[in-house]
């Protein structure tokens, strides 16, 4: 259990990070909070020969909320993104899913960005800018490009991001009016990846009745697949609005894979559960913020 | 009088230690030695037929790479077979190195010594090693099948065969009125304890003596063993136990190759050499237990009173058997739990896997063998329609019936007699306890909310403290201070605590002013080990009468110097005075210094000791004829027989209608572990057991696959609870004291664990409604059962209704 050897660097500057990144090219690694490199370096499962650590880059390390929604700095951790007041009012969803991220100690140093890097189709945050239809900057030598969330995720641990270049940061996008958003999801134990995942938003129009519903699904799919469950729930209020019936559209469009811990089929039922109690949850969230917007605040409050 | 620290709640005087980081544990040990590492097989079965080390050469910090044609004599034989036994028929152990052939994934094949880990890591990914790869034997079924033999050279894969039986069970079960047929399940799991393995070795080559600290359950043991295989006197060895971060069973099987090879290198390179195990490695390359297939077959007469018991147990022993049959001996014995099953027959056979080895885990074969008689019990209560607690008591051994007899060999070779206990008792606390009686109501009120919930009840008898013994050593300083050894081991128990507890009141003096030592040979030469839930008995028990007789000296040097009768003294915060007139006395310090005549003063106080003070009597030597200078006491404690713990365990628990997940609401415990030397120690011990047994009925497996790789060898996907899974545990003592030792105690460390799959088994099958034969049990798998159950695959439970239709039956 220790790693292989690497050469260390430690940039203090944004262009100084870019251009070893330039130089090392696919043999070099970005170093964040480490709570996936690490393991794997100790493991001999990765063993990149350069580490280029941008731990020293302060101005990566913010977390800003705009009209538009919550924009993450690369070194921004998410126990720091889940504790900022007004990105937690802005999107609750960010706090709806970093509180089902790992444990407190991994949230203290891991970081948003860094999670969405990674791809892990397993991750929270992952299906969190999927759902919201976010996006991310990626910074190299030869300038920055947006990248949409659609076409972030190409496969499992696998990005659209190019040698070279580091993610500098994340926009979560603030949901539209009318809106609630809910995570729903089944892990063996406490703060472990789940079995399955849902993040649900529930759109309701001026008389209360649901005008959007989709979902994003973790542990079910490559990539953080989202689907648009609008159909059954369309002009229904939340109370008489048949939920199971939009937990039944997710069959058939899911590719669950087997492992060790839940069958596939386990998986696929699991995600139609929670899909309904997604749901469900995110329409009496959007209720609540229709009839009262400062509750939007509480909802993605730290808990 | 000083107050009496036995049966007190005193706080664990290792803990302000060990949690402000001040403890010392093998890693934090021999910052200058060169790190080893081992190059292990990562095939199940294997032939090696080549290995090249030529591109580790260059490594800049490679001292050496050792394989088994670099071993002579013991080293290069097979390490030893610990518990010869009657029944096995051909036991297979490991080499240092492997020799040939590889058994399991993570067998050790060579080993590297270098400057630091990181090196040696390095060095081990250069090292090629050629294997021809042999068909692996993976599960219980494959290996009885025998198509595919684990050793060259056996027919079979049967390391061991035993039958015992009291009267004729087939016959009772044919002649009885009921009859049911139970087959049963049970998975691997493992201790994993916190701090894995470690070693680490220095050779003094002037003195030629070799000192080996090891992060062990035996310091004595793997002294034996170590100097057998370096072919050393064992007053040329000494080892010594540091702080152990956890064993729970999988440190008391040695020697571990690593525990050879280690000293073997240091002295072959007159350099220290320290190899501390990684996660992975403990995972692949220690040990596990639990896995078992179980075929009950039962007799029982109307009133479910058990007339006849046929148990057929298939034990999966992994690629090698160093400790023997310990855990199914265990399991065909302790399985009878506080009944009386009328005529009992059970057979085993203990089975060779190419998978990791099996040697006792923290319940030692028990969980095993409660899983099968208390599901069997269920059973019988389902048939008749009687309640689950009812047919329990009907087949209870009662308190008048002790000492009682079961007729069988037990683990340490002597008869199976339970000494005392009182299980009516116990089962009105546990009813008690969990509200048994109002269960119904609960769940009735439960179901109009649209919740399911179950209640689970299981009963366990605990031989603990076998023997053969174990010492203490007690010395009073002559400043006053009380120094106390014990042969065997702590890793967490709070051994410190409670021997000064009991050497407290022995003495008269205060806890504080005592020292206690564990697991260092250079203490306590003579000594067993820490397993089998036996170290408060063995060496609660040997510091107690140690410290007798150092009271009976203190006392007649005291009476000396007094002039009064030792029988009018009484030793009081360490001062001995005479009862009634307190003024006058001695301290314990001072009759320490008179304890040892002196020529030479070496402080004010040892004055008092030397030839020209006091009043010598000139008819006798200084020292006595049938005496020791010295305030020092030894003795060994050897028991008769284990002493028989028991308990009850209750739990209720709620399993999600749509999802499967399995919560547990409550989990109650009543513990009858004789007299309660600390209750705070023993409820922790009950806790830890409790969290173990929730986890390898909830979450632990050890996931090997067809080819025997284990797929889930770190902490990421092997589910070991956190506490966040582990419920608020419920505990209500009973306190049945032992005849059998000096203070009335029975074990407690294992306890906890024991009925865990048995109980949690129960709840959710009374949750559910369909039988549960196989633990553990996630909520992926219970998913599945319920869909079998709605499709008609699985019968209800007697007397419990046909699945009714839910949504699941619409995908």
């Amino acid at each position: 259990m220790k790693p292989p050897p690497f050469s260390y660097h430690a940039p203090a500057s944004l262009p100084h990070a870019l251009s070893l990144l330039a130089e090392t090219g696919s043999d070099g690694k970005v170093l964040a909070g480490g709570q996936s490199l690490i393991p794997l370096l100790n493991m001999r499962l990765a063993a990149p020969a350069h580490l280029v650590d941008i731990n020293g880059i302060t101005e990566l390390d913010r977390v800003d909320t705009d009209a538009t929604g919550v924009r993450v700095g690369a070194l921004a951790r998410h126990s720091r993104v889940e504790a900022d007041p007004a990105a937690a009012a802005a999107v609750p969803l960010l706090g709806q899913g970093l509180r089902l991220v790992a444990h407190p100690v991994i949230r203290n140093r891991g970081t948003t960005v860094g999670s969405l890097a990674h791809a892990d189709p397993s991750a929270e945050m992952t299906a969190a800018l999927a759902l919201l239809g976010g996006s991310v900057v990626a910074a190299s030598t030869d300038g920055e490009r947006t990248i949409d969330v659609a076409d972030f995720f190409v496969g499992p641990m696998e990005s659209s991001l190019r040698t070279g270049e580091l993610l500098v940061s994340a926009h979560f996008p603030r949901p539209p009016a009318g809106s609630g958003t809910a995570f729903a999801e089944l892990a063996r134990r406490h703060g472990d990846y789940a079995m399955c995942g849902v993040a649900a938003l529930v759109t309701l129009d001026q008389d209360l009745r649901v005008c959007a519903a989709r979902a994003a699904y973790l542990s079910v799919a490559p990539v953080p697949l989202v689907l648009d469950l609008t159909e059954p729930l369309a002009g229904r209020p939340p109370g008489t609005a048949d939920f199971a019936a939009a937990g039944r559209m997710t069959r058939g469009r899911l590719e669950p894979e087997e492992d060790i811990h839940a069958t596939a089929e386990y998986r696929a039922h699991l995600a139609e559960v929670l899909t309904a109690r997604a749901l469900r949850e995110a329409a009496q969230a959007a209720i609540r913020t229709s009839l009262d917007p400062a509750e939007s605040a509480r909802e993605g409050a730290p808990t | 009088m000083t107050t009496k620290m036995f049966g007190l709640p005193v706080q664990r005087t290792e803990d302000q230690r060990l949690i402000t980081g001040k403890g010392g544990y093998l890693d934090d040990l021999g910052a200058g030695a060169y790190a080893a590492a081992f190059v292990r097989s990562p095939h199940a079965h294997a032939r090696v037929r080549d290995i090249d080390v030529m591109a580790a050469l260059e490594v800049d910090g490679l001292v050496a790479v050792y394989t088994h044609d670099d071993l002579t004599g013991p080293m290069a034989e097979p390490l030893p077979l610990l518990i010869p036994h009657p029944s096995i028929l051909d036991g297979r152990t490991a080499h240092a190195l492997a020799k040939e052939y590889v058994h399991h994934v993570g067998e050790p094949v060579a080993m590297v010594v270098a400057r630091d880990r990181y090196i040696a890591e390095d060095v081990v990914e250069r090292i090629a090693v050629d294997y021809e790869i042999l068909d692996p034997v993976v599960g219980i079924e494959q290996a009885l099948l025998a198509e595919r033999v684990v050793h060259a050279g056996m027919g079979d894969n049967v390391a061991a065969h035993l039958v015992q039986e009291v009267g004729d069970a087939r016959a009772a079960i044919a002649a009885a009125p009921n009859r049911l047929d139970v087959e049963l399940d049970i998975e691997r799991s493992a201790c994993t304890p916190m701090e894995g393995r470690g070693v680490y070795a220095r050779w003094d080559g002037p003195d030629q003596m070799l000192r080996l600290y090891s992060s062990t359950q035996t310091a004595s043991g793997v002294r034996a063993a170590v100097a057998a295989k370096l072919e050393l006197q064992l007053g040329q060895v000494e080892v010594v136990v540091p702080d152990v971060g956890g064993g729970f069973g999988v440190k008391i099987m040695h020697p571990w190759p690593e525990e050879v090879m280690v000293p073997w290198a240091a002295r072959a390179l007159g350099h220290e050499v320290k190899w501390t195990e990684d996660r992975r490695e403990h995972f692949v390359a220690a040990a596990h237990e639990r896995a078992q297939h179980q075929r009950v077959t039962v007799g029982f007469d109307d009133d479910g009173r058990l007339l006849g018991l046929d148990v057929d147990i298939s034990h999966d022993n992994g690629a090698y058997l160093p400790y023997g049959v310990i855990v199914p001996i265990i399991t065909s014995t302790q399985l009878l739990g506080p009944y009386k099953p009328g005529a009992y027959r059970v057979e085993f056979r203990s089975l060779y896997t190419t998978t990791a080895i099996v040697t006792p885990y923290r319940g030692a074969g028990r969980p095993q063998g409660v899983f099968a008689m208390e599901r069997t019990m269920d059973a019988i209560a389902q048939h008749l329609g009687m309640d689950r607690a009812e047919v329990r008591a009907v087949n209870f051994i009662q308190p008048d019936e002790m000492p009682y007899d079961q007729g069988l060999l037990f683990q340490d070779g002597r008869p199976l007699i339970y000494d005392s206990g009182d299980y009516p008792t116990s089962l009105a606390m546990i009813k008690d306890l969990v509200g048994w009686d109002d269960f119904t109501a609960y769940r009735e009120e439960a179901r109009a909310q649209g919740r399911t919930v179950g209640l689970g009840l299981a009963c366990y008898v605990e031989g603990t403290g076998p023997g053969p013994y174990e010492g203490g050593h007690v010395q009073v300083e002559t400043n006053g201070k009380v120094r106390v050894a014990t042969g065997l081991t702590s890793q967490g128990q709070g051994h410190q605590t409670v021997l000064a507890q009991i050497v407290a009141d022995e003495l008269g003096v205060p806890m504080s002013d005592i020292e206690v030592t564990t697991g260092d040979t250079r203490r306590m030469a003579y000594s067993v080990g820490t397993y089998a839930s036996r170290g408060a008995i063995m060496s609660g028990s040997a510091v107690a009468l140690a410290a007798r007789r150092l009271r009976e000296k203190a006392l007649r040097i005291a009476a000396d110097a007094l002039e009064a009768d030792s029988g009018d003294l009484e030793i009081v915060d360490g001062r001995i005075r005479v009862k009634g007139s307190p003024a006058s006395g001695i301290e314990l310090g001072t009759v320490a210094v008179l304890s040892n005549p002196l020529r030479y003063a070496f402080d004010e106080a040892s004055k008092a000791a030397t030839q020209f003070t006091g009043a010598a009597d000139f008819a006798k030597p200084p020292v006595a004829e049938d005496d020791e200078p010295g305030l020092e006491g030894t003795d060994f404690y050897s028991p008769l027989r284990c002493t028989f713990a028991s308990g009850m365990h209750a739990v209720i628990v709620e399993t999600d209608p749509e999802t499967a997940d399995i919560k547990i609401l409550r989990y109650c415990v009543v513990h009858d572990c004789g007299k309660l030397i600390n209750p705070l120690i023993v409820e922790g011990q009950v806790h830890g057991g409790v969290a173990q047994g929730v986890a390898g009925a909830l979450y632990e497996r050890m996931a090997y696959d067809p080819g025997g790789q284990l797929l889930n060898a770190s902490f990421m996907d092997f589910l070991m609870p956190y506490a966040s899974e582990v419920p608020t545990i419920e505990i209500d003592h009973l306190e049945t004291p032992s005849p059998l030792n000096p203070l009335g105690i029975k074990g407690a460390g294992e306890a906890g664990v024991i009925p865990g799959a048995a109980v949690l088994a129960a709840a959710i099958e009374d949750a559910e409604g369909f039988a549960i034969q196989r633990m553990p049990i996630s909520p992926s798998e219970l998913f599945h059962l319920r869909r079998r159950f709605a499709s008609g695959e699985i019968a209800p439970l007697p007397g419990r209704a046909a699945p009714a239709p839910t949504n699941e039956q619409e995908s």
